[in-house]
């Protein structure tokens, strides 16, 4: 079941109504959480409030350093590992400290509010699923974390012990809690774009396992500097990771250029009267969705998203252009030299190899045997040739038929039936 | 060593002769033996410096990689003191970094030991007390590590550096002076992990080594995966922009090389390193739009009635219309829209004057009028460079800004004009020639007036 917005009036509202049924599960949980734990902390009095108010305050600054990272994944690596140190500390200068599971709740809530204020005072709001996430993982820890840190802290140097048991434990609760947050980030994943549970959790694991590492890796580091260094492991610990930020932020930010470039690019033939206006964007929308609806997996999926924004640059090279595109009406000789001199030019690249062979094959028919995302470009973009922008329901019923005429020979019939599916879920407003 | 002039031999000798020196001198002095008491920590160290050397990052400079390895020496001269801290740098020495000359292994570990052991004796000399930092002792050790690290860099940055100028000349005006700093100032951060490092060491040994340099190689990969990104998104949108071309057979390669004398006059008038790949970005797409103009209009002989030749205006719109959904292009939108400005305020799409054209505009208007006048066209042949420069220099206060002019003659005149010559693809099959060029400052477009 999906909450689609409808005619939204303010941006907070708009914000409220695209979110799906298992996200606003989720913002009510982290919700609750935050409320318990600072109604629970206010009314017990804050323990060590110096500590809590130095943590509180890396944390915020850590919310306010967020990034997204490709994929549309909002991540906050600097404000995790402090809510992380936060949760893992035993003590602080050889002075124990034993601040409850839900004081941890009520710090990171105070600190990510307070840290998305500025954000939200110029108008960019924050994205309440990423830190109701953020908020869940970092309470499950502490809940989990907290009741044994006494023991734990028994068993340390300052009281004749080693630190091993006490790091192990803490390595071994981490893993659990990052596994967690895969397993949720991969379930709304599902819900969000349509992919197959399995892909989505390989995709977030992808994704997760090396910001994770370097976030778990400071926050330790953080609950055990502030073993010997006191307060001032505040300020220290965050260079190691604060270099990571910078490394990852670049890596974000040209993500992000790139794909902005090619899908601007790929416009030039639109520009230039040789296809419809917007139509190497609709057929990348409708390549990726039904990709998805197939079960691939993101580092394909952006290779097949390149391919179908280009799908037509070989026009560029034609002395004279096919008046109207290379339609399905086309003659398929000059339809494959468009794929040929559009292959050729992405090539050219000397970094898309993948992306050119798609290219290169997306006339073949289906007993040549090219590979899925040739089958998938061919369908869409001929499934886009018939209909257009148009979102006529029985247009979209007519060209179907059209392309499962051609079903096993011209177009692959795994693909038709799954591009019928995501088109006869597609609702106007419905986000891809 | 063959290969290396005489006094960077010299240089070499008086540098590995002088870390010898230290190092046997400490050997033999009465009561130095203590830092090699501490033997096991002696080996973490320098396997750890070890690691860390043949793994070189690529930070955001481009010219140098730095290796964490400077946080192990600056941990060692805590740990271990200087006369441990310099056999740690000369581990250097047997460095696994793939393709590294004996002589520069050689020089490496010298100089790491020169520099570790001197900051070694600027931490002594601060107060500083070698040797595992107590629990609490954690707060006298910032100031002498502050100096050892204050030493430390400009010494391994100056010994480096005359090596360089002595073996292949280079020139102290080519190491970028903006790149410089932030070299420095990323190095200065690197020794802050040095600093944990020792100062966890009580707390959890060789752990601490574990949990400081998990989130740097993280990094690294990080780092890592934005060039290979970088470099394949400079080649993509070559690539794109010469697809655009294809349609001229005679301005193939026309958008990398003026996006190349762009930049090589932004560099001469000084712009900083994030508005010189925007403008590198600005001179590449800056004809994008050309592909709106009728291929009627680019192709026809002789004037151009008034509506044809508003068609050719427009193509600097039609450019930024494509692009504007690139974000970081903010600066190079203006460029692109407005690279046909003159400075007399005659140009087109807006007609703006001087000051009012924006720098990026003003920059790319010289670079494309250049490299059209130094290419081939179907109605004449290429001209020679000074031709094409006495040009711009008659044009310069008219129709280019002089600023620009001169500094890009200024530096044609020091580098010279060598850009990369696109492989001639076969004119017949798929380009046309168009009859004139738009670019081109002494051919201009002629237009019949209707009325």
């Amino acid at each position: 079941m999906t909450v689609v917005g409808r005619r939204a009036a303010t941006p907070a509202v708009k914000a409220l109504a695209t979110l799906d049924s298992s996200q606003l599960l989720l913002i009510c949980a982290a919700g609750i959480a935050a409320v318990a734990g600072i109604a629970y902390t206010t009314a017990v009095g804050l323990l060590d409030s110096e500590v809590a108010v130095g943590f509180g305050v890396l944390i915020a600054a850590g919310e306010l350093a967020r990034l997204t990272m490709p994929g549309n994944r909002e991540v906050a690596p600097i404000g995790s590992a402090a809510a992380l140190g936060y949760t893992l500390l035993l003590d602080m200068g050889g002075h124990p400290l034993r601040h409850p599971a839900l004081q941890v709740i009520a710090v990171l809530a105070v600190g990510m509010i307070a840290g998305a204020l500025p954000h939200l005072a110029v108008g960019r709001p924050p994205r309440l699923d990423a830190m109701a996430r953020r908020l869940l993982t970092g309470a499950l820890l502490a809940f989990a974390f907290r009741p044994l840190a006494e023991p734990l802290h028994a068993l340390t140097p300052s009281s004749r012990g080693s630190w091993l048991p006490a790091l192990g434990v803490m390595a071994v609760l981490i893993c659990a809690m990052l596994f967690v947050d895969v397993v949720i980030a991969a379930m709304l994943r599902v819900e969000q774009v349509r992919t197959a549970f399995r892909v989505a959790v390989r995709d977030e694991l992808r994704m997760a396992v090396p910001l994770g590492a370097a976030v778990a890796a400071s926050g330790m580091l953080l609950a055990l500097a502030s073993h010997s260094m006191g307060m001032v492991a505040l300020l220290v610990f965050a260079a190691p990771l604060l270099v990571t930020q910078v490394a990852f932020r670049k890596y974000a930010g040209i993500r992000a250029t790139y794909l902005q470039t090619v899908r601007a690019l790929a416009r030039v033939t639109e520009v230039a009267g040789y296809v419809e206006p917007g139509h190497s964007r609709r057929v990348s929308r409708l390549s990726v969705a039904v990709a998805r609806e197939l079960g691939m997996a993101e580092p394909e999926l952006l290779e097949l998203e390149y391919a179908a924004l280009m799908h037509d640059i070989g026009q560029l090279s034609l002395r004279d252009p096919i008046p109207g595109g290379a339609t399905v009406l086309t003659d398929p000789e000059q339809a494959r030299r468009i794929a040929e001199l559009g292959a050729e030019v992405i090539r050219q690249t000397g970094v898309l190899e993948g992306v050119a062979e798609i290219v290169r094959r997306q006339c073949d028919a289906v007993s040549e045997g090219p590979p899925l995302a040739s089958r998938i470009i061919r369908t869409a973009n001929a499934y886009d040739d018939l209909v257009g922008g148009s979102t006529d329901r029985d247009r979209a019923g007519a060209a179907l038929e059209r392309l499962r005429v051609g079903a096993g020979s011209e177009y692959d019939p795994v693909v038709v039936e799954a591009m019928s599916r995501v088109i006869d879920r597609r609702t106007p407003g419905h986000r891809l | 060593m063959r290969g290396l002039p005489w006094p960077a031999k010299v240089y070499l000798i008086i540098v590995i002769g002088a870390a010898f020196a230290l190092i046997g001198h400490d050997l033999v002095a009465p009561g130095q033996q203590d830092a090699f008491a501490q033997w096991d920590t002696l080996m973490v160290l320098a396997l750890l410096f070890l690691l860390c050397e043949s793994l070189p990052t690529l930070l955001n400079i481009d010219q140098v990689a730095v290796s964490m390895s400077f946080s192990a020496a600056l941990a060692a001269v805590v740990l271990v003191g200087p006369e441990g801290a310099a056999v740690v740098g000369m581990t250097a020495v047997l460095s696994v970094r793939p393709g590294l000359a004996l002589v520069k292994r050689l020089f490496n570990g010298a100089q790491f030991a020169i520099c570790s052991y001197s900051a070694g004796q600027v931490f002594v000399w601060l107060g500083g007390r070698s040797g595992v930092p107590g629990v609490d002792g954690f707060e006298g050790l910032i100031l002498p590590f502050a100096g050892a690290a204050a030493v430390f860099v400009p010494l391994n940055f100056l010994l480096t550096a005359t090596m360089l100028w002595l073996a292949d000349g280079l020139r102290a005006d080519q190491i970028p002076i903006s790149g410089m700093a932030q070299f420095l100032v990323s190095y200065l951060g690197y020794a802050t992990f040095g600093l944990l490092i020792a100062g966890l060491w009580a707390t959890v040994e060789t752990i601490s080594v574990v949990l400081v340099l998990l989130p740097l190689f993280v990094a690294r990969w990080g780092f890592g995966q934005y060039h290979a990104q970088q470099r394949s998104y400079d080649a993509t949108i070559a690539a794109l922009c010469q697809a655009v071309e294809t349609k001229d057979y005679y301005t193939r390669g026309h958008c990398t090389r003026v996006s190349l004398a762009s930049t090589m006059i932004a560099q001469e008038i000084g712009m900083r390193s994030e508005r010189l790949r925007a403008i590198r970005y600005a001179g590449m797409l800056h004809d994008v739009g050309k592909l709106g103009v009728p291929t009627k209009v680019l192709q026809k002989e002789g004037k151009l009635t008034e509506e044809e030749f508003a068609a050719i205006q427009l193509h600097p719109m039609r450019g930024l219309e494509i692009v504007r959904g690139i974000d970081f292009l903010d600066e190079a939108f203006a460029g692109i829209m407005h690279h046909h400005e003159r400075h007399d305020g005659k140009g087109y799409p807006m007609g703006l004057a001087a000051d009012e054209i924006p720098e990026f505009a003003r920059v790319i208007a010289v670079a494309d009028a250049f490299d059209s006048m130094t290419s081939d066209r179907s109605y004449r042949k290429a001209k020679p460079i000074e031709t094409a420069l006495a040009e711009l220099r008659k044009g310069a206060g008219t129709q280019f800004d002089p600023l620009m002019v001169s500094a890009f003659i200024k530096v044609i005149d020091r580098d010279g004009w060598d850009p990369p010559r696109t492989a001639p693809a076969d004119p017949v099959e798929r380009s046309e020639t168009v009859s004139k060029d738009h670019d081109d400052p002494t051919t201009p477009i002629q237009v019949v007036s209707e009325r």
